[in-house]
């Protein structure tokens, strides 16, 4: 891809290397990727268990802890400002602000001992100190990412929700903020699957509403045709292959994406073996 | 009848978990009489002033070792009588300090009598107290000590210090130890070592004689609320490390879990992290050590006051009451001397069974709905 001066990226990801210390060994978690993401755009990220997809996003606002990772390499430039060089409370003026996340198990991402009115208020206490009446943009928060009965809810703690209701509360703290770029953290895994098709409709729909970026982590490659302008596929800490969704999918390059394509189940096929990924045929 | 198994279900849910835990507290039988006991003992301390008969400070050297006042019915005709009255006690046997009722005169049990003054909870002027009789007989309910000062009086003043220095102790070291070990565990590394290392040293040297070097440290001649303080720092200097070791451990796999990573992606601090997020996961755990770890502080008061560093005469705390037992006279003569060792043995008990009910009944792995 060539270099459009006039429009700067939002996300600027340059060679960028995590290797992990564990004894005497160096796992190369992430080893080298280079990405773009503009604004308003939506990239997923797909790749198997352990191919870096997670300590990628984390990264993004240095969320990994250092040790055991070290970042040995790259930068990751937002908005221009590199985000590894920044001091501490840089980042925790962008974390939740600027870039919000969403995690994949939403029962463990809040906090079991607290009520979910309680944990959006932090939020906005942290960054929007200038609120006022908090109850009711918590209420018009909750009512965006379509629970009913808010004002109800929110006297609620997270193991009385379930698992959706529990992620939207999540997607209501991660909008919080408007936050220019949304990671979503294989945001739909620990939940069945219509909900998962109700989560990524919101997504969707709210990306158009608010117009931030969003990078999706999955290792599902169903459930990125709706909604991904872009997808990056990793494999080894690596990405093997970058392209518009719609190509990728129709016309994959990489043999692994070819295999991880070819081994998600389809409805209305003929029934047969699944495709197994062959690793030693894949290389990188 | 017809059962309904959903509304019964509903209204287990319905319950706030600090109730269920109490439920399961009430089953405990024995944990239940102590924690009612230990209220008992902490209300008659907290009114102490007003239910001694006197000033606990006040010798009487006529009435050295006297033994405790018997409480009469019936006159020597066997007359009941509905108010008890007492006799004034003589001493009869210098050489064993042996002492008879004087039985010409009665003197009548009276309450709310006027007495010496004093302020009740430290600010209400009062004169008043509970019960007592006419001069010049004196009540001894638990007899009296060398200097002729009532026992009994001694013994609820004593309490003042004694159960309060658990308390205050408690105060600041599960705060120092919450700190310190959260810090250790979250930030791990270099100032887990250094934290947990120096942790290890406090810990290995030998109780009774940390607490010997640290009151050496402070100066001898001091005022009795400076000796309290003094006490209470020493204790908790001590009582901390243990603490925060185990508060270590559990903010180690805490700090692990995905809200603690999802906190810090909302930008948090991380002392705000710490404090707010991951420490409240410990306070089933901290109200079951504190009140296991009160009886160390009523004990560590009593050795130091034993051994005549602590609370100072006049003053007076259970510890210091002790020390008065020491000689063999005392143990094998005066029976009520050992009362305040009686008291804290009884104390120390009710807390440990206590805090093993506590524990049962917060533990959520032993949760288990009938």
């Amino acid at each position: 891809m060539s270099e459009q001066p006039a429009l700067e990226p939002l996300l600027d990801v340059r060679d960028l290397r995590i290797h992990f210390q564990d004894g005497d060994q160096i796992v190369k978690a992430v080893d080298g990727i280079s990405f773009q993401l503009a604004k308003g755009e939506t990239l997923a990220v797909v790749g198997e268990s352990g191919s870096g997809k997670s300590v990628t996003a984390l990264s993004i606002t240095k969320l990994i802890a250092t040790p055991p990772a070290i970042y040995s390499g790259g930068q990751i430039l937002f908005h221009g400002k590199d985000t590894l060089t920044m001091s501490p409370s840089e980042l925790r003026s962008i974390r939740g602000r600027k870039i919000s996340y969403i995690f994949q198990e939403p029962s463990s991402s809040l906090n079991p001992v607290f009520k979910i009115r309680s944990q959006i208020a932090e939020v906005l206490q942290l960054h929007r100190p200038d609120i006022k009446d908090i109850d009711r943009e918590i209420i018009r928060l909750l009512e965006l990412v379509g629970i009913k009965d808010p004002a109800l809810r929110f006297h609620d703690y997270p193991h009385q929700l379930s698992g959706g209701m529990q992620q939207r509360v999540m997607i209501a703290m991660a909008l919080a903020c408007h936050p220019d770029l949304l990671v979503a953290d294989e945001p739909t895994t620990a939940l069945d699957v219509t909900i998962q098709a109700q989560i990524l409709e919101l997504l969707r729909d709210l990306k158009k509403e608010i117009g931030m970026a969003i990078i999706l982590i999955t290792h599902n490659f169903s459930i990125i045709s709706g909604i991904a302008d872009k997808v990056a596929v990793m494999f080894r800490g690596k990405i093997v292959e970058f392209g518009p969704t719609a190509e990728v999918i129709k016309n994959p390059q990489h043999p692994y994406t070819q295999a991880l394509i070819e081994c998600v189940p389809r409805m209305g096929a003929r029934a047969k073996r699944l495709k197994t990924i062959d690793y030693s045929k894949v290389n990188v | 009848m017809i059962n309904n198994p959903v509304q019964g279900e509903k209204s287990i849910e319905g319950r706030h978990p600090w109730l269920l835990s109490f439920d399961k507290l009430r089953s405990n039988r024995v944990a239940l009489f102590c924690l009612y006991f230990l209220a008992v003992i902490y209300v008659l301390v907290l009114l102490a002033p007003f239910l001694a008969p006197y000033d606990y400070r006040k010798n009487f050297l006529d009435k050295s070792f006297q033994s405790p006042t018997r409480i009469h019915f019936f006159t020597t005709e066997g007359k009941f009588l509905f108010r008890p009255f007492i006799y004034d006690y003589q001493m009869a046997d210098r050489i064993t300090t042996r002492y008879e009722e004087d039985k010409t005169k009665m003197y009548p049990i009276r309450f709310f009598v006027e007495g010496n003054e004093y302020k009740l909870f430290g600010f209400i002027p009062m004169k008043t107290h509970f019960f007592g009789v006419e001069a010049p007989a004196r009540i001894y309910l638990l007899g009296a000590d060398q200097y002729g000062r009532d026992v009994f009086s001694r013994l609820l003043m004593g309490g003042q210090i004694s159960l309060s220095i658990g308390l205050i102790g408690c105060l600041i070291t599960f705060p120092l130890g919450l700190l310190v070990g959260g810090i250790s565990g979250y930030y791990g590394g270099i100032w887990d070592t250094i934290i947990m290392r120096s942790s290890e040293v406090l810990m290995s040297v030998p109780g009774l004689y940390l607490i010997l070097s640290l009151r050496s440290s402070f100066p001898q001649n001091m005022s009795s609320t400076q000796v309290y303080l003094m006490i209470v720092v020493i204790l908790s200097f001590i009582g901390w490390a243990g603490f925060s070791r185990v508060i270590r451990g559990m903010v180690l796999s805490e700090r692990e879990k995905p809200y603690v990573v999802a906190a810090r992606a909302l930008g948090q601090k991380d002392l705000v992290i710490i404090i707010r997020h991951i420490l409240p996961s410990t306070l089933s755990y901290c109200i079951v050590a504190a009140t296991l770890s009160i009886p160390g502080y009523i004990l560590g008061e009593a050795a130091l006051s034993f051994i005549g560093v602590g609370i100072q005469d006049p003053d007076t705390s259970w510890g210091l009451m002790l020390a008065q037992a020491q000689s063999h006279r005392v143990l094998t003569s005066f029976w009520w001397i050992l009362s305040p060792g009686f008291v804290i043995f009884v104390v120390v008990l009710a807390f440990n069974f206590l805090g093993d009910g506590l524990r049962d009944a917060l533990d959520p792995k032993m949760k288990v709905i009938k």
